[in-house]
């Protein structure tokens, strides 16, 4: 890690130096980037270091400076806390001159964290998270939501489902923050295209057995169970359901699906599923290109947040190349001013909000027999565009 | 006379740190102090081994940040009414605990954690996993601005101060004398007619209003309450922290907490954050087979040897 | 918009009045699910009673051993291609030994000394266990396949059981059985009852109670190794399972008595059902409801629910 950061740095120097640019504007004479994810814990994979190196991959493509000056990466775990997390943005911010915070995966944590980086006029660039209120009842200035959220999922996943019919929705939804966001706003799909909620439960975080559920929700006699649940919880729950026969009398959604779970189940279980997602890696050149450098430098395909980091981190950096200066407000100015165009960003622009509004995809996860190799695990259903998949700006999150 | 000299140097010590030392960093390393000093209280001095302090520590934190997002009273209050709620909930708490002993009284404080952690879980007022955020230090009797660090921190070494001297002075008093017999000898303590459980749910009240004391000043220092203090891990934390600095002993506790968070801070940089439980098992088995009386207390062990 | 469980928070009353419906046979389905994690609770709190109530010692380590079974398991098959039925034979052997190592090396020493501390140590090895598993695997979890020969299941009335499932609470009960007559009914359990109790007397009888005080950590901890393979295939398999069930088991030796052997097996397939009863009606106090219980037996009846008072 440390070693990274000097040849970033060394390389950026000498850059500079031969270069001989002398640009004003960058505060304390470098850009720092923080990288804050769950490092060891349940979010690992689809964030953690994986964030790390995407943001490192997007510094050393930039060029390793912008305006002149280096630019510099320092990361931590927030071990899905959000107290720890907030006390380490507080210390980047006060005693290491950090300019913005990339990754953030819990969306416990990234509330604690834009808090204290918004009252610091620091931008916060969020990866991973789901929740939608980073840029609705929680929106601020300095608040970057860039891969997806809970509104793309229940919109890209839960409609074309009632649109065909399934009408009768239970919901198994883990019990915090995230799943009572994911639970409400796919409800809410659900009721406005005609469809009903018959009924919900809702199971405590790390939950390991879900048998008590899913007998609950075949009780219900619902066409379709919503897991509105996330990594093993949502792991554990499908598990169980196909154990108890839940499969075989109803549809079981996956409403947060990351690539890693999905590569991890069992595709006799899993085949068929459908789920939405912000980035998949097979989809065309641009993206398996990437994807293939990513996955040679960190052992695995990307998860979507890991792609958003880097794109993220692209678009902060032409924004500072433009603004000529890592000035928080000017940088978010122009970040929203030009479109972000890149292997992971189509028809993409990021709104006043702080929204990235970008297309996502309609994915099925692929059965035994049609997987080429271990990371083949989509068929792409379908493109969504960003505004039928992303909620609504609020009048009052308007920052222009 | 030397103890005094000693404490003038650290107390001296404390009012310059800030100048060197990331000042928040010293905050946190002043409120666990203050909380294992509090658990001591329990452990060391009267030989109770709670399982279920987290929930002090949380209350106050709790309460305190409620207060001060909802009401906006002055900091001052905060930690005020952070302490009694949590006093409160102790002596609750005792009340049940103390009629059990050993393992057992272990085991119903962990029980009764439990049960609290659940309210602060499904409580509306705690925000759940999220935790109470953005919680505004305030300005101190409404005329010192806290939101500056090193003003923030000489009100919490205020109140470190304070709670180590009554810790001390509750060790030194007639009160804390009994104590130390009951640990003891409990048999005798109660021919001698002492009522001993009195004297301990008395003790376990102090504990617990200390706890939530340094609960409540550390979430006006992060700004933020969350459920990491109420989680029984912390419980088990904050053994750690005084089995490593030395139960039973003044200093152990502040030294052990000042260890502990300086290894937690140090490893939650980058990939080493994986290597802390390791790190922090090998500290429990290290400490119980051959440290038991932890770092303070060997160095006295050696200095009576060496000096006395 | 329903926002919380409410459609499934049946009352008691409404549960009366469709006794012949539907909500029995819901109920039903929920004791059985209750008594299958309550067949695990009994394996675990089995282990820990028989290590206390012989030995005198708290193994907070139970939770990470139980762990340590369900990734030998896994290793065994993915590594060795050791077959699962043959890892229910060798990973509690396995897990046994590695407990006897522990009880010669670490617990001994401290024998004769406060319990807490075996407690504070054990919950040390209990922290390097997960530390290193985390460290290794990661703790989003690995995949193990339910045996062929217990794949699918049995349509009940009231429910479909998956034959794995109804295979758990075969085989703990059988095991959990075994054991009690064992140590309550046998010369060997009596020589293993009265070498804790007597350590010198029996020791003049010429019984190397030493060896027994070891050969009983081992087998009490590879306990907890067999309901880790057993819960390999159900729940997948990762470094935080065990300190999640700890201090739950913990909840159930205590309320059954610490160290009622029989105590310890019928609590804890009693607090399966309460909780599984607990997720039906109010399913977000599923993981609290124990601890309720605890403090309520441990106020009423200090010594637990089958325990001797002292």
């Amino acid at each position: 890690m440390k070693l990274m950061k000097k040849t970033v740095l060394a390389a950026a120097m000498s850059l500079a130096a031969a270069t001989g640019v002398q640009a004003a504007g960058v505060s304390d004479d470098v850009v720092k980037i923080g990288v804050l994810a769950d490092m060891g814990g349940v979010y690992a994979d689809i964030c953690g270091t994986g964030c790390v190196t995407a943001v490192e991959m997007a510094v050393e493509d930039f060029g390793g400076t912008v305006l002149g000056k280096p630019i510099e990466i320092v990361s931590a775990d927030d071990q899905n806390k959000p107290d720890v997390g907030s006390a380490k943005v507080r210390q980047w911010i006060e005693d290491e001159n950090v300019d913005a915070v990339n990754g953030l995966v819990a969306s416990s944590v990234t509330g604690a964290v834009t808090k204290v980086l918004t009252d610091a006029k620091k931008i916060a660039l969020i990866s991973t998270s789901a929740s939608h209120a980073f840029t609705t009842k929680a929106c601020s200035p300095y608040n970057v939501h860039w891969t997806y959220n809970v509104a793309a999922l229940a919109n890209g996943t839960v409609k074309p489902m009632v649109d065909a019919g399934k009408k009768k929705w239970f919901f198994i939804t883990a019990d915090y923050a995230f799943g009572h966001a994911l639970e409400g706003i796919a409800s809410k799909v659900i009721e406005t295209s005609g469809g009903e909620v018959v009924g919900a439960v809702r199971a405590p975080l790390g939950t390991t057995d879900f048998s008590s559920y899913v007998l609950q929700a075949q009780a219900s006699g619902a066409d379709v169970v919503g897991l509105a649940n996330a990594g093993a919880d949502f792991v554990n729950a499908l598990k169980t359901s196909a154990e108890f026969g839940l499969t075989e009398t109803a549809d079981v959604a996956g409403l947060l699906v990351f690539t890693h779970n999905a590569k991890a189940l069992d595709p006799a279980i899993a085949a068929g599923m459908k789920a939405t997602t912000g980035f998949y890696w097979d989809m065309d050149d641009q993206t398996r290109e990437w994807s293939a450098r990513f996955k040679e430098r960190h052992g695995s395909i990307p998860a979507m947040g890991q792609a958003g980091a880097y794109s993220m981190t692209m678009h902060y950096l032409n924004a500072i190349k433009a603004a000529g200066t890592d000035e928080s407000d000017a940088v978010m100015k122009q970040m929203k001013k030009t479109k972000p165009n890149d292997f992971f960003a189509r028809n993409a622009y990021l709104r006043n909000d702080g929204r990235m509004v970008h297309d996502m995809l309609l994915v099925s996860i692929k059965d035994a027999a049609s997987r080429k190799s271990e990371d083949d695990i989509y068929n792409i259903e379908a493109t969504i565009p960003g505004d039928v998949a992303f909620n609504p700006m609020m009048p009052a999150c308007d920052f222009k | 006379m030397k103890i005094n000299k000693l404490y003038l140097f650290l107390i001296a010590l404390a009012l310059v740190a800030p100048t060197f030392i990331y000042p928040v960093f010293l905050m946190k390393v002043l409120c666990f102090a203050l909380f294992a000093c509090a658990f001591n209280l329990l452990l060391g001095f009267v030989g109770l081994l709670s399982f279920g302090h987290a929930v002090f520590l949380g209350t106050g934190g709790y309460v305190t940040g409620y207060l001060m997002i909802e009401t906006g009273i002055s900091p001052e209050l905060g930690v005020l009414a952070g302490t009694a709620a949590a006093a409160v909930i102790g002596a609750v708490y005792g009340k049940l605990a103390v009629k059990r002993e050993g393992i057992y009284f272990a085991m119903v404080t962990l029980a009764l954690a439990q049960l609290a952690f659940f309210f602060y879980l499904q409580a509306p007022f705690t925000g759940g996993e999220d935790g109470l955020q953005g919680v505004p230090r305030g300005s101190l009797f409404g005329i010192i601005d806290l939101s500056d660090n090193s003003a923030m921190y000489y009100f919490v070494l205020a109140i470190f101060l304070f709670g180590f001297w009554l810790v001390h002075r509750t060790i030194h008093s007639p009160f804390g004398q009994i104590l130390k017999a009951i640990r003891e000898n409990e048999p005798r303590a109660i021919s001698l007619g002492y009522n001993v459980n009195d004297y301990k749910w008395a003790a376990f009240v102090i504990s617990s209003a200390l706890a939530g004391m340094a609960g409540s000043t550390k979430t006006l220092v992060f700004q933020l309450a969350s459920l990491t203090d109420v989680h029984w891990h912390m419980s088990g934390e904050v053994v750690l922290m005084t089995l490593l600095g030395g139960m039973g002993t003044i200093f152990g506790p502040v030294v052990g907490a000042g260890v502990v968070v300086t290894i937690q801070n140090y490893m939650s940089g980058g990939e080493l954050g994986n290597y802390i439980h390791i790190i922090m098992g090998v500290i429990f088995i290290v400490c119980v087979l051959a440290f038991r009386s932890g770092i303070v207390g060997e160095f006295q062990k050696l200095m009576k040897k060496n000096f006395g | 918009m329903i926002t919380a469980s409410h459609n499934s928070f049946v009352s008691l009353g409404d549960v009366m009045a469709t006794i012949f419906g539907i909500n029995l046979f819901a109920l039903s389905g929920q004791l059985l699910v209750g008594l299958i994690n309550g067949s695990f609770y009994a394996l675990l709190s089995l282990g820990l009673a028989i290590i206390f109530g012989l030995l005198k010692i708290i193994n907070f380590a139970q939770g990470a051993m139980y762990m340590l079974g369900a990734f030998f398991a896994w290793m065994a098959l993915n590594y060795m291609g050791i077959n699962y039925w043959a890892a229910l034979i060798l990973v509690p052997i396995a897990i046994g030994i590695i407990a006897i190592l522990i009880e010669r090396f670490l617990v001994r020493p401290i024998a004769n000394e406060d319990h807490l501390y075996s407690l504070l140590l054990t919950f040390g090895i209990a922290l390097i266990l997960q530390g290193m598993f985390t460290h290794i695997y990661g703790s989003s979890g690995l995949p193990y396949s339910i045996p062929d020969e217990l794949k699918g299941g049995t349509k009940l009335p009231f429910m479909y059981l998956p034959n794995y499932r109804a295979w758990i609470i075969v085989i703990s009960l059988i095991v959990c059985g075994s054991t009690w007559w064992v140590i309550e009914k046998t010369k060997l359990g009596a020589y293993l009852r009265a070498g804790t109790e007597n350590p010198q007397l029996m020791q003049g009888f010429g019984i190397n109670v030493p060896l027994i005080t070891t050969l009983t950590f081992g087998f009490g901890v590879g306990l907890a190794g067999f309901a880790g393979v057993l819960a390999a295939p159900v729940y997948s398999v990762s470094p935080e399972m065990g300190s999640n069930i700890l201090i739950v088991v913990f909840a159930i030796v205590v309320i059954g008595g610490m160290g009622s052997i029989g105590g310890a097996i019928l609590t804890g397939l009693l607090m399966g059902v309460v909780e599984g009863l607990t997720k039906f009606f109010y399913p977000e106090a599923s993981t609290t409801v124990i601890f309720l219980f605890m403090v309520i037996v441990l106020l009423i009846k200090p010594a637990g629910l089958f325990g001797k008072e002292a």
